[in-house]
């Protein structure tokens, strides 16, 4: 057994090369909409009830994209203050404005992927998803024998009926023939692999898999409020307030990328983050969805998505579809790409590939 | 104004009297909805973690339920359409009560949904006007307008016809000018909440169990069963215990609908495992997952070769006329056993095997909890209570039991 875990320690520094190609292709713009109203704890304090004041307001609050701009504006504020109360912390949660002439784009080597599931965990810390009961991740990676996994060696060419008059050409009734049910790229995947397990596995290749967000998404279709949408970048973003937790997106999305809050989120505050994005990482509610954002509350400021930041292999890239100049792009003009099931025709924008 | 208060005071007194059988069934619906009511306010407030679902499994047993409940709702057609369309007069007088089950099981549809919800204060988002309604795309606002409509053309037309009749003014003259089109649309309008029903499973093609063209002529043909099972045995209880008539050829022509939709269900199963199986692709993976288990997962096992068993034994059953003509014995249990094979197909066939493989190939069991048990329990009770209470009072109605005296005498 020579393979030991591989520990990588990311440094900031590391990460600064890729942020740096980033902001290069979708510009700093970004960064300067960010609309920061800092509330302090003590003030908020002075109120009875934040929260129950918010719950009441909320009751009858739009769609967020419909809203005039002083109801966003009170809308945030509301939040802001009920969040620094609840989590102690002083908490902004920005409305920026999506990025003008950019489409975002993810491309993942599943070639380097070592299954670490350090982006699991970035992207719990960064998006402020429910800890425990329940568990609420965005990414699930998942961990696939190498090889066909229909072939088996042993049931080669067997399994097939005994001579006959008309000859031996019959049809084969064992061997390979049933197990399993072809077709299923994903048949033999285990998701669950233990946390404490030795990775990677030679046996194994690993398929990290988030929302894709598909150009055609389904989610976006079935939606009976238009809760969930797709915004001018490309991602698709749920309006938290307005999602009345039907799970019909849930049902649509062929990528299991959709993520429900049954119970109350269980969100420790000294875990919380509290820069957050009204689309993306705000604390959410019992009995409603969400889902990968890329980070909207990162990507808006033009920086990148957690979950690339944490990933020690430079397995994850990520940029402006719309910019030639673009990692994305060079890696879609250069290498082996594909899509997941591609067959649903959702036109994700992840890519996987091969480098 | 002062009859209408009559009315409700006459039609209410006539249906919570009744012999000792009679109260105790009330009783034993009450106990369901008492013990329900602590489990909706635990789920209500600690939200849907309490019962079965998950992220690989979202669907519970409420929607299997509420699939159900959309079954027997648009059935009730069966008994109202004789009548309208074949002038079969001895059917004719019976359409209210057909109507009352279709109002009462999309009431209870509509219940099963309201626990199915996630946000239920924020259902208004789905209104015109005020919210915004994901139309033309989404299937479920097609599914929640025709079933609001189904509700109120079947209360509107139950409530008229028991209060005509109430206040002895049912005029046919009267109601061909504008009753009769209205329930000429709640006929059309039955089929509708079971094909925009099955649309909304349909059209999701990641679920592959589903996405199949057969869906809305399956969702017919166990309509067609479950429906007329549940009007059996209600028109035979009627006939036992009150002094309303109804014919045997009643029965028989119920009998004979429940035959041909199981034929049906028989073919659309048969045409669906062909398809599914012959090729034996990844569409298939579901269906030998509830035919066979996978890996030692198998707990839909016994429940998928136990319904189907029972559609085919009953189809053979009410093919014998000894058994379609025992109207004590035999038929009400014939009746009972489809009723409950087709409640209990929903959610152990249709729902939850689906789910397996998940986008990420992952196979799951359902496990319901004791919470979403009871909760399912105490939304039948609910529809059941109410149905009983309904018939109960327009059976006195139809029997002239209960009639409107003018009040000069007593005041």
């Amino acid at each position: 057994m020579s393979e030991k875990i591989i520990e990588i320690h990311i440094e900031t520094d590391d990460v600064n090369e890729s942020r740096r190609d980033f902001l290069k292709n979708v510009g700093i713009a970004g960064a300067a909409t960010l609309v920061a109203s800092p509330v302090s704890v003590e003030a908020s304090a002075d109120s009875a009830n934040p929260d129950a004041e918010t719950t009441v307001a909320e009751l009858y609050q739009g769609h967020f994209v419909l809203m005039s701009d002083k109801d966003k504006k009170k809308a945030i504020e509301r939040l802001e203050k009920r969040y620094t109360a609840k989590y102690g912390k002083n908490t902004t949660v920005s409305d920026a404005p999506p990025l003008e002439g950019v489409l975002f784009g993810y491309a993942l080597d599943i070639s380097k992927c070592i299954g670490c599931r350090r982006c699991v965990h970035a992207c719990v810390q960064e998006n402020n998803q429910s800890r425990d009961n329940p568990v609420i991740q965005w990414i699930q990676v998942m961990k696939i024998p190498k090889g066909n996994f229909s072939f088996s060696a042993d049931k080669l060419n067997k399994g097939y009926p005994e001579s006959s008059k008309v000859g031996d050409y019959g049809i084969q009734v064992g061997g390979n023939a049933y197990t399993p049910v072809g077709g299923l790229s994903t048949e033999e995947a285990q998701s669950y692999y233990s946390q404490d397990e030795m990775v990677p596995d030679k046996n194994y290749f690993y398929v990290p898999v988030q929302c894709q967000q598909c150009e055609k998404p389904p989610c976006v279709k079935a939606c009976p409020v238009r809760a969930t949408f797709r915004d001018p970048n490309g991602v698709v973003v749920i309006d938290y307030n307005w999602c009345i937790g039907c799970r019909m997106c849930q049902l649509a999305c062929p990528y299991g990328a959709r993520r429900f809050n049954w119970g109350e989120p269980n969100l420790p505050p000294e875990e919380m983050n509290p820069k957050t994005h009204y689309f993306g990482n705000r604390p959410r509610m019992r009995g409603v969805m969400e889902k990968c954002t890329f980070c909207v509350q990162r990507t808006r400021e033009g920086r990148n998505p957690a979950c690339l930041e944490a990933c020690p292999v430079g397995a994850r890239k990520f940029g402006n579809l719309l910019d030639p100049e673009s990692d994305v792009r060079k890696i879609l003009a250069a290498k082996k790409v594909f899509r997941f099931k591609e067959e649903m025709s959702t036109y994700p924008k992840f890519f996987y590939y091969i480098g | 104004m002062g009859k209408i208060l009559s009315f409700a005071m006459d039609f209410g007194s006539h249906a919570i009297k009744g012999g000792p059988k009679y109260k105790a069934w009330l009783l034993f619906l009450l106990f369901f909805i008492l013990v329900g009511s602590y489990t909706a306010y635990r789920q209500l407030t600690e939200g849907l973690i309490l019962v079965g679902a998950t992220d690989q499994i979202p669907m519970e047993l409420f929607f299997g339920n509420f699939i159900f409940t959309a079954h027997v709702a648009a059935a009730a057609i069966l008994v109202v359409a004789p009548g309208y369309f074949y002038h079969r007069k001895d059917i004719k007088e019976l359409a209210v009560i057909g109507e009352i089950i279709a109002m009462c099981f999309v009431a209870t549809g509509i219940t099963f949904i309201l626990f199915h919800m996630g946000r239920p204060d924020k259902l208004w988002h789905m209104l015109p006007g005020i919210g915004l309604p994901n139309f033309p795309n989404s299937m479920l606002v097609y599914d929640t307008i025709v079933l609001n409509v189904y509700l109120f053309l079947n209360f509107a037309g139950v409530s008229y016809i028991l209060y005509k009749k109430y206040v002895g003014e049912f005029d046919t003259k009267a109601l061909a000018r504008w009753f009769t089109p209205v329930i000429y649309l709640a006929i059309v309008w039955g089929p509708l909440i079971h094909i925009c029903t099955a649309f909304v499973l349909s059209s999701n093609a990641r679920m592959g169990e589903w996405a199949t063209a057969v869906l809305p002529f399956g969702f017919l043909a166990m309509a067609g069963a479950s429906g007329p099972s549940l009007v059996i045995l209600l028109f035979l209880l009627i006939r036992k215990n009150t002094k309303l008539q109804i014919n045997d050829s009643v029965i028989d022509l119920m009998a004979t609908i429940i035959g041909w939709s199981l034929g049906i269900i028989m073919l659309v199963f048969a045409a669906e495992y062909f398809t599914a199986l012959y090729s034996n692709t990844e569409h298939a993976a579901s269906l030998n997952y509830s035919m066979f288990g996978h890996n030692g997962l198998n707990m839909y096992t016994p429940w998928f070769w136990g319904t189907v068993g029972s559609i085919v034994c009953c189809f053979v059953a009410i093919l014998i006329p000894k058994i379609r003509k025992s109207y004590d014995l035999w038929l009400p249990v014939v009746c009972v056993v489809v009723f409950l094979a087709i409640l209990v197909e929903k959610p152990m066939m249709l729902v939850f095997p689906a789910f397996s493989p998940s986008p990420h190939g992952e196979y799951t069991e359902y496990h319901p909890t004791l919470i979403e048990f009871f909760n399912v329990l105490f939304t039948w009770a609910i529809g059941f209570i109410t149905l009983t209470l309904m018939v109960k009072g327009a059976v006195g109605i139809l029997t002239g039991e209960v009639k409107y005296h003018k009040p000069a005498a007593s005041e």
